[in-house]
């Protein structure tokens, strides 16, 4: 069957604009945790001075709507003289947004592990290194997994706004085919539904590994 | 003991699986006013489902519930809740409402199912802590209550709605050992009251002095019935007596 | 930078009325969810399999589906498609409250869940009917230990109704960027609406907190019954 001329330009837009939404998307879901586990660590362990600082960051990414903070990177740096490309403003703004709240799971697994574990490990002579390897991490990373899961689930839903930066990702793309043919029942709910796709899909995945790392005792409940 | 007077309520070839298994294999009591009847037997011998069907918390699969000669269908939610009004419940683990004072316990079931004023609930309430011996308890939550202190709560509750039976689930089993005695203390004094009661319990002092007779539960079915004179007569080879006597060494060795 | 601060100045009190606005659809679309989660945590834990998966379906939607899709779907499409004439204001807030709604259901869910099985069988053995003990007994647990997920609910609320600006209604962020693309003081414009949604964040947060303490009962917290 041929599909009519709408739908064609709809899903050729719609998949151009997959590819470009996954692109944003894997690189901030990864530096998200990355920096989340750094930010996390020290806002557990740091010093006063580093505690303090990561805690600012955390606050303020997280007490603030993710628009406006795109908004200060794409369109409020150039008043300093910093221009970011579209693609790069998002990538920053959707990584430090999505560490900020990574950094209060991890800090929450890590605060729940019992001071005796630490003694257990320290009893056995371990060094601090090797009982933060080798104890506290592999809890506290199963503590963690099921909130920081979620909020890479966030961070797909979010990655729709990367558009309002002139970044053209999937709701971009389907805003542009919904304006042109004036379509948008259609066009939005097929963009919901492969929101719902990608959403599910990453799910899926995540379940599997929860399950892949279940111990007793250490369920999200 | 065993009296002539009509029955009030007549339960009759209660029949109860979950799954494949049953837990509940025709099983029939009859109780007149005033009767006490003490359900023993060893656990997993379905004596707290039996006692759970008696007020529909749990739906029979077959069988009949008489309360005052009117029979109670199963499918009609008015019936079921005009049982469960008249039929109270002790459980194990007291099962207090966690959000609610201990008067507020109390006054809840009054408004919303008697729809007694709020001060009219409130003395009654009152009235009814005062018998179990909580009267300066009453603004505290069951958090701040002790497991004795929750039971009798419990009960005044229970009291509180005016039932014609009382059930009782194993009512000192999730006790400390030094708080049974003032729950014991209570439930003796509903009897002296004339409380009409089916009570499930390992209490020897219980089984001994207040029931009129002893019906012993096995594989969800009664396996002996009687008085406790005959039944635990010393030199009978009853169940009941080995069970019973199980206990009291039990209770020895606890001290 | 003597003019960033200047326009600043001038254009605060025209952000803050946008607060109104903002406030408006934060406690609009609050009580909508409220509304819908209770209603919906009911249906989902005691309904019947058809009344179950049709939430779970619902459910499923608005958790996966962008703000600003929806937005876009309800204001240009659906609401035109049907006939009705919503207002931006209205459609953010009615968005916003059906999403929050499927958040709260699930919330609720979980308390419910959570709640010892004994709490309904006590109410049954009392003679409640289902619906009495679900009123008396079990929504004022379940309230009281959903607070702190509440509170984080507002918070997320409160942040995704400056997507509203997409389709026009008049808040803060609408009005910031109506003001930066005329003074080209984006970034200090930016970070003063960044600085009002940072202190109504934490102003409803610390209410909650407030809430929460004031209806503390011994034992009942967010860690539930100890």
């Amino acid at each position: 069957m041929e599909l009519s001329p709408f739908y064609q330009d709809l899903f050729t837009s719609l998949n151009r604009g997959l590819l470009m939404s996954i692109a944003l998307i894997v690189p901030s879901a990864v530096g998200g945790v990355l920096i989340g586990i750094t930010a996390g660590a020290v806002r557990t362990y740091g010093n006063r001075f580093f505690r303090t600082m990561a805690n600012c960051y955390a606050a303020i990414f997280r007490g603030t709507p993710l628009v406006i903070q795109l908004f200060v990177l794409y369109f409020g740096l150039p008043n300093l003289g910093i221009y970011l490309t579209p693609y790069l403003a998002a990538v920053l703004g959707f990584t430090l947004c999505s560490a900020a709240y990574q950094s209060e799971y991890v800090r929450g697994a890590l605060l729940s592990i019992k001071s005796g574990q630490y003694l257990g490990a320290q009893a056995l002579g371990f060094t601090t290194f090797q009982t933060i390897v080798w104890i506290i991490l592999p809890q506290a990373f199963r503590r963690a997994i099921h909130g920081c899961g979620n909020e890479i689930i966030y961070l797909i839903k979010y990655s729709s706004l990367a558009f309002i930066v002139t970044c053209i990702e999937l709701t971009g793309a389907g805003k542009t085919v919904a304006t042109e043919y004036f379509r948008f029942t259609e066009v939005f709910s097929i963009i919901g539904l492969y929101y719902l796709a990608l959403v599910s899909l990453a799910i899926i995945i995540l379940k599997k590994i929860e399950h892949r790392l279940f111990i007793p005792g250490f369920g999200h409940h | 003991m065993m009296t002539d007077k009509k029955p009030i309520l007549r339960v009759k070839n209660i029949t109860k699986s979950f799954g494949d298994v049953t837990i509940l294999n025709s099983v029939s009591i009859e109780l007149a006013k005033g009767d006490i009847k003490i359900l023993i037997g060893p656990s997993g011998g379905g004596k707290s489902t039996f006692l759970q069907c008696i007020n529909c918390l749990v739906m029979p699969d077959s069988g009949e519930i008489e309360l005052d000669n009117e029979r109670i269908q199963f499918t009609r939610k008015q019936d079921i809740y005009r049982l469960r009004q008249e039929v109270g419940m002790i459980f194990q683990d007291f099962n207090l409402f966690d959000h609610l004072t201990a008067l507020g316990n109390i006054t809840v079931p009054l408004r919303k199912v008697k729809k007694m004023s709020k001060k009219e609930a409130e003395q009654r309430a009152r009235l009814e802590l005062e018998q179990v011996g909580l009267s300066d308890k009453e603004s505290l939550y069951p958090a701040q209550l002790s497991g004795g202190q929750k039971q009798r709560v419990a009960i005044a509750r229970a009291l509180a709605m005016d039932p014609k039976i009382l059930l009782l689930d194993e009512p000192t089993s999730a006790l400390d050992p030094t708080l049974i005695g003032e729950v014991i203390n209570v439930i003796k004094g509903l009897a002296v009251k004339g409380m009409t009661m089916i009570m499930a319990t390992h209490q020897i002092s219980l089984i001994h002095n207040l029931a009129d007779e002893i019906l012993f539960m096995e594989d969800g079915r009664i396996v002996e019935q009687g008085p406790p004179d005959a039944l635990l007569a010393a030199g009978n080879k009853s169940k009941s007596q080995g069970f019973c006597d199980l206990l009291n060494e039990l209770s020895e060795v606890e001290g | 930078m003597q003019n960033a601060l200047s326009v600043v100045v001038d254009s605060l009190p025209y952000l803050l009325q946008g607060s109104f606005l903002t406030a408006g659809i934060v406690v609009f679309a609050m009580f909508l969810g409220l509304f819908i989660g209770i209603f919906m945590s009911v249906g989902l834990v005691y309904g019947n399999r058809y009344i179950r998966n049709i939430l779970t379906v619902y459910v499923w939607i608005f958790r996966g589906v962008p703000v600003v899709v929806l937005l876009f779907l309800f204001y240009f499409g659906l609401f035109s498609f049907l006939g009705l004439n919503f207002s931006a204001f209205a459609t953010v807030s009615i968005v916003l409250g059906m999403t929050t709604g499927a958040y709260q259901a699930n919330i609720f869910k979980g308390a419910i869940l959570s709640l010892p099985q004994g709490q309904f069988k006590a109410a049954s053995a009392l003679g409640m009917s289902d619906i009495q003990a679900i009123k008396s007994i079990v929504l004022p647990q379940i309230l009281r230990l959903s607070i702190p997920a509440w509170s984080n609910e507002y918070s997320i609320i409160l942040k995704d109704s400056a997507l509203a600006f997409v389709i026009g209604a008049p808040e803060i962020m609408a009005r910031t960027q109506f003001v930066a693309s005329r003074t080209y003081q984006h970034l200090s414009l930016y970070i003063t609406a960044g600085i009002i949604y940072f202190l109504l964040t934490w102003a409803g947060v610390i209410g909650l907190r407030k809430l929460e303490q004031y209806v503390r009962i011994p034992g009942y917290s967010q860690h539930g019954n100890q």
